[in-house]
């Protein structure tokens, strides 16, 4: 690995620590702008001129922003993630257990539709024009422009009503045997599959057909290979790069998704949680969720420009 | 004997993104003999990539081979399998392509894409390919033969790359070669190197070959028949000699002259008057960050200086990277000088446009190579032109159209355009509205980036006739840029020689039969002709070769 | 491809619409006479029980059936489309109109402004949109004008980056030089030279990042964080209307098909634009 590739993925990550900076004082900032004083809301009826001065104090409320900003990232990153307002739990004990089950289910889901996005991706902008092609841009499109909740209810609709293959709603404290568990990720994980898979085969496919289209893979049928080869040897490897940045950004719908799917079928995860902290307005809780997602975001999407420079031809010496 | 390759009565239709069909190859007929090598000749939108292209049973996305026969060898490739094509491609027939560069795949060393014909087609095993592949390379004079294989494409040169991709067609020991404008984007010197090597590796195997270009004096070095299109169709075919010597079509005989352009009345205009329109002294200017000499990193002009009487041409020559549109663009104030002065009319300018006044920069007025890019395709015409007649002369309403119509009239162009957007234009009406749009603005002094490179020959001496006609009718003065020694010739008074970014010799046009600095004499040399004899006939000095060379 | 200039004119220009076209067209204007003209559609009060049973059927008295209180549908789907439509279009403009006035100013500025502008906007476009709408919701509420606001600040980035690189491109060309040293002020530039070049493309953005907003919107108004009782959007009467999912009654399916035929529609006729319309720029 030489000195240039080196010195941009340092730039990179460079970036990504700023970005991160940045965002996490955004999501701070916004969720303080609230009118209204937390430390009234905190005391409710013992709101008396003495005890919110006092807990205002005790709080740092009278910090500047700045400050408070810093506080709470130490905290962030020693662990201490502060305590709810709801309902006055350590904040890390709340997320604790449904960070994984979110990450269960949007595990799940990359595993199966990864592979099933990157196939139909790819075989349909090699098959371009062709029946196949347009009926896959069809149902992509028609997954794309609907809100994921719509796809959700359609899924329940099919197979829970009609059907009567799956339940419609989860709970997780109920499963007794594999079948279960089953029956009780199928639903959000079908629901997720689809909204993630249309858009990284509409980004696949467009990836793919850029190369398709170059001089290069034109010159390699005619030096005679076989269409295959021409797709597997010269086309997909320049496309790689498009690709991985194709299925970094169809985490952002992922992470959409999530929050849809969790709600509507009740499933404990983590963004469950932060939907009903909003409702609420359980504000420290919102602001650590917020920054999981965020960060969690930023690292997969820098990973991936990291893998784009890495294979850029031009850099190799 | 029965011919290699015999075309009958080909047809190919082209299917428009509206859905409209076109037939772009309408009933062509050619032969080529084993052996032999034939020229397809045209100007852009001929066919001629189109017919050669069809030789391999592959027609460009959206083209279909409609009707005729294409026997190369015996089999008709337009009535074979894909399969049975493929297995025909890279062995019996190559191809090379015009733009090599995009040809090859960024991210795969040279040398396996090389050999990688040998591959898919099971010809032998990869260590004798390699060995095959250097065999070739030295036959095609590239330097490093050994080794050169290991690059990536954008580690080597434009013209070592131009004979990569013949290797990589050679390797299958094809009976016939496809060459489509291989020479195109290259320099004249680099040219001669690639058009020797491919001569002689064609020869001594007895390859037979087609060649497409728009250059006749390129393709009457190599061919030995050759065939002129036009629209589609096949206008005259014959030997190189003579269609030479004695072209009997309308359209050939146009080919043919425009590559002579007509003589221009040089006497009888103004002689020398006391201070040149424009001097430039000492001007240096470059990109990048401003050194301790005052000089910027990248020099792309160093210590330039000529005069330019009015009423009179300077041409400026020089190979790509020699710094002379950098200096159009200093002279014009878009790149400001870093050093030396620039005195029009006597007095002088401030180095960078932003700081000269309006009449200053009406008086110098500057059109680019590509129209495409030059007019914007927003706007129609009249607004294109009529802009500088507000901007300059405060006009409006009806004086404004009146005199939009002259211009046009001025340009040669229907008044009827005035409403037409640039896209609805051809290539040299486009050339002539951005010349339009200079002259609008009345100057004295119009500087001509390369505004013929992009224009095929017949339009680009149409551009050129009406060069001369406007300077005899309005008094101006051009500054003309170019590569190419003949349309400079046909237009400029004095010509300035460009290398590395230094003015290397200023003659005239007497002066040119004669160069004195080397620089000049091997470009000027390097300069086909219409001679069929001439590259084998060319003699150049080693040492010129090493030293300019650049190869 | 060759480098020389065609000799031939290129193309005749073309107005017609596709079927396709013409039918997402019909269907865009459709709900957009229905939001207009709502208040004077409605067969009944949107507000108002109409029916003593709830998730009524589909009769001829109510076209869709009734919802979760047993009021008409049909009239709460009717006026959702005012709030649907209204809402999405006030955010898309402002986020079109800021994120395109900035988009060429930094192409055109260039320096530091255009640094500035485009790390905070990289910043921005970092963060996935739901989770966005979720945090500025839970700071400023969900009155109309704080969605509003919300959203068009959620969706100017994107719309700030794709007129940018569109003006960095048109800037390159040589007919802005020519302008440049013809001594035309930036704002002539900017203006009547680089915004006719890019205002097509730009309005294909518009439609799809309408789309993307009208998405946000049901999104947030499916959780219960959007336009809130008693108003109601599409995405609100699917949030209000939700459990009869299980009995699939007219009142959840109907606003959902209603968001779709609309989302729909835009990307096709986005898709489907005569030539003559896509091609006129740089």
């Amino acid at each position: 690995m030489n000195s240039e590739i080196g010195s941009l993925i340092l730039r990179r990550l460079g970036i990504a620590m700023v970005t991160l900076v940045i965002v996490s004082f955004a999501v701070f900032f916004t969720t303080n702008l609230l009118p209204g004083d937390t430390a009234t809301i905190l005391l409710g009826q013992a709101a008396t001129p003495e005890a919110i001065a006092g807990l205002r104090q005790a709080m740092h409320l009278n910090d500047p922003a700045i400050l408070r900003f810093f506080h709470w990232g130490l905290g962030f990153l020693t662990g201490d993630l502060g305590k709810s307002y709801a309902n006055n739990m350590e904040i890390s004990t709340l997320i604790g257990g449904r960070f994984v089950n979110t990450m269960e289910l949007a595990g799940l889901t990359t595993i199966i539709a990864v592979p099933l996005a990157l196939t139909l991706g790819i075989t349909s902008a090699v098959m371009r024009g062709r029946l196949y092609d347009r009926v896959v841009s069809v149902l992509t499109i028609g997954v794309i422009s609907v809100p994921e909740f719509v796809i959700a209810s359609t899924a329940v609709l099919v197979f829970a009503v009609y059907l009567r293959w799956l339940p419609a709603i989860s709970f997780v404290n109920e499963i007794h045997s594999f079948s279960d568990m089953l029956r009780m990720y199928a639903m959000p994980v079908v629901t997720l599959t689809f909204v993630v898979s249309a858009q990284i085969i509409r980004m696949t496919r467009a990836a793919v057909i850029e190369t398709l289209d170059t001089p290069y893979v034109e010159m390699a049928l005619l030096k005679g290979a076989s269409r295959s080869r021409m797709v597997l040897r010269h086309a997909l490897p320049n496309a790689l790069g498009p690709i991985v940045n194709a299925l970094a950004l169809s985490l952002s719908y992922l992470i959409g998704g999530v929050i849809i799917v969790e709600t509507i079928f009740n499933y404990p995860g983590i963004a469950k949680l932060m939907v009903d902290a909003v409702a609420t307005r359980d504000l420290p809780l919102i602001q650590t969720c917020a920054v999981i997602f965020c960060a969690g975001y930023l690292i997969l999407i820098t990973i991936a420009d990291i893998i784009a420079i890495i294979s850029n031809p031009r850099l190799r010496k | 004997m029965t011919n290699l390759v015999e075309i009958r009565n080909l047809r190919v239709e082209a299917t428009t993104d509206s859905g409209r069909r076109i037939e772009i190859i309408g009933g062509v007929d050619l032969d080529i003999a084993k052996g032999e090598i034939v020229a397809l000749i045209g100007e852009s939108g001929s066919g001629k990539t189109t017919i050669a292209l069809t030789l391999m049973g592959y027609a460009r996305p959206g083209c279909k081979i409609t009707g005729g026969s294409v026997m190369v060898d015996g089999s008709d490739m337009a009535a074979l399998s894909e399969g049975q094509r493929q297995r025909i491609r890279g062995t019996e027939v190559a191809y090379v392509p015009q733009s090599a560069a995009a040809a090859f795949n960024p991210s795969a060393k040279i040398m396996d894409q090389v050999i990688e014909v040998t591959r898919i087609h099971g010809l032998m095993p990869p260590a004798k390919a390699r060995l095959r592949a250097i065999e070739l390379f030295r036959a095609l004079s590239l330097p490093d033969p050994d080794n050169i294989g290991d690059r990536y494409p954008h580690q080597v040169s434009g013209g070592q790359l131009q004979r990569l991709a013949a290797a990589m067609a050679l390797i299958g020991d094809p009976k016939l070669m496809i060459f489509d404008e291989p020479t195109t984007a290259l320099d004249v010197t680099t040219q001669i190197e690639v058009l020797k090597a491919f001569k002689s590796v064609m020869r001594a195997g007895g390859i037979a070959g087609v060649y497409v270009s728009h250059d006749l004096a390129v393709v009457a070095q190599i061919a030995d028949r050759i065939v002129v299109l036009k629209d589609g169709a096949v206008q005259e075919t014959g030997t190189t000699q003579d269609i030479l010597s004695t072209p009997k079509h309308a359209y050939t005989q146009e080919l043919l002259s425009a590559f002579e352009p007509k003589h221009f009345e040089f006497s009888g205009r103004n002689e020398a008057s006391a201070a040149p329109l424009l001097r430039i002294e000492n001007v240096s200017s470059g990109y990048g960050q401003i050194q301790a000499d005052g000089l910027p990193l990248v020099c792309a002009v160093r210590s330039v200086g000529f005069d330019l009487q009015k009423g009179r041409n300077l041409g400026i020559i020089g190979e790509s990277g020699c710094g002379k549109s950098t200096l159009a663009r200093t002279i014009a104030g878009m790149l400001p000088a870093s050093a030396g002065k620039v005195l029009f009319a006597g007095e002088q300018m401030p180095p960078a446009a932003t700081n000269r006044s309006r009449e200053q920069l009406r008086q110098m007025q500057i059109v680019f190579q590509s129209a495409d890019t030059a007019l914007n395709p927003a706007k129609p015409i009249e607004d294109i032109i009529g802009r500088p007649l507000t901007f300059y002369h405060g006009m409006s309403g009806k004086a404004r159209s009146k005199r939009v119509d002259e211009i046009l009239d001025m340009v040669r162009l229907p008044k009827s355009l005035r409403y037409r957007h640039p896209a609805e234009l051809s290539g040299g009406q486009k050339q002539r509205v951005n010349f339009a749009r200079a002259l609008a603005a009345d100057p004295k002094l119009i500087i001509c980036d390369e505004i013929t490179s992009a224009l095929d020959t017949v339009v680009a001496a149409a551009i050129i006739e009406l060069l001369k006609e406007l300077q005899r009718e309005l008094d101006l003065s051009y500054i003309f840029i170019s590569h190419d020694l003949s349309v400079v010739k046909a237009i400029c008074d004095e010509i300035v020689v460009m290398y590395r970014g230094e003015k290397v010799e200023q003659l005239t046009r007497e002066g040119i039969k004669a160069p004195v600095h080397p620089y000049s004499k091997l470009l000027f040399s390097s300069v086909p002709e219409l001679d069929p004899a001439w590259l084998d006939n060319l003699v150049l000095e080693p040492d010129l070769i090493r030293q300019y060379g650049g190869l | 491809m060759t480098q020389i200039a065609a000799s031939k004119p290129v193309r005749r220009f073309d107005y017609t619409f596709s079927l396709v076209g013409m039918i997402a067209l019909a269907v865009i204007l459709f709900w957009a006479i229905v939001a207009i003209f709502a208040p004077h559609l409605v067969p009944y009060s949107p507000g108002k029980i109409v029916d003593t049973d709830y998730f009524g059927p589909i009769s001829s008295k109510l076209w869709l059936g009734s919802d979760y209180l047993g009021r008409d549908m049909l009239s709460r789907i009717i006026m959702g489309a005012r709030y649907t439509l209204g809402v999405a279009l006030a955010g898309v403009l402002i986020a079109s109109t800021s994120g395109v006035v900035l988009g060429m100013a930094a192409a055109v500025l260039g320096g530091w402004v255009d640094t500035i502008l485009s790390r905070f906007m990289d910043a921005m476009l970092s963060i996935p949109s739901k989770l966005f709408g979720l945090v500025v919701v839970a700071a400023v509420g969900s009155s109309l004008p704080a969605l509003i606001l919300t959203l068009a600040f959620i969706y100017a980035p994107g719309s700030f980056r794709f007129a940018r690189s569109l003006a960095v491109n048109v800037n390159t060309m040589d007919f802005i030089a020519v302008a440049r040293i013809r001594g035309e002020s930036t704002l002539y530039l900017v203006g009547a030279e680089i915004l006719p070049n890019i205002i097509r493309p730009v309005l294909a953005d518009f439609g799809i990042r309408f789309v993307f907003i009208v998405l946000l919107l049901s999104g947030l108004s499916f959780l219960g964080l959007g336009v809130q009782p008693p108003l109601a959007d599409w995405g609100a009467l699917v949030h209000e209307n939700i459990q009869s999912l299980s009995y699939a009654s007219a009142a959840v399916i109907a606003p959902s098909v209603a968001i779709a035929s609309l989302t729909i529609s835009v990307n096709l006729l986005i898709d489907n634009l005569p030539r003559a319309i896509r091609d006129r720029s740089a």
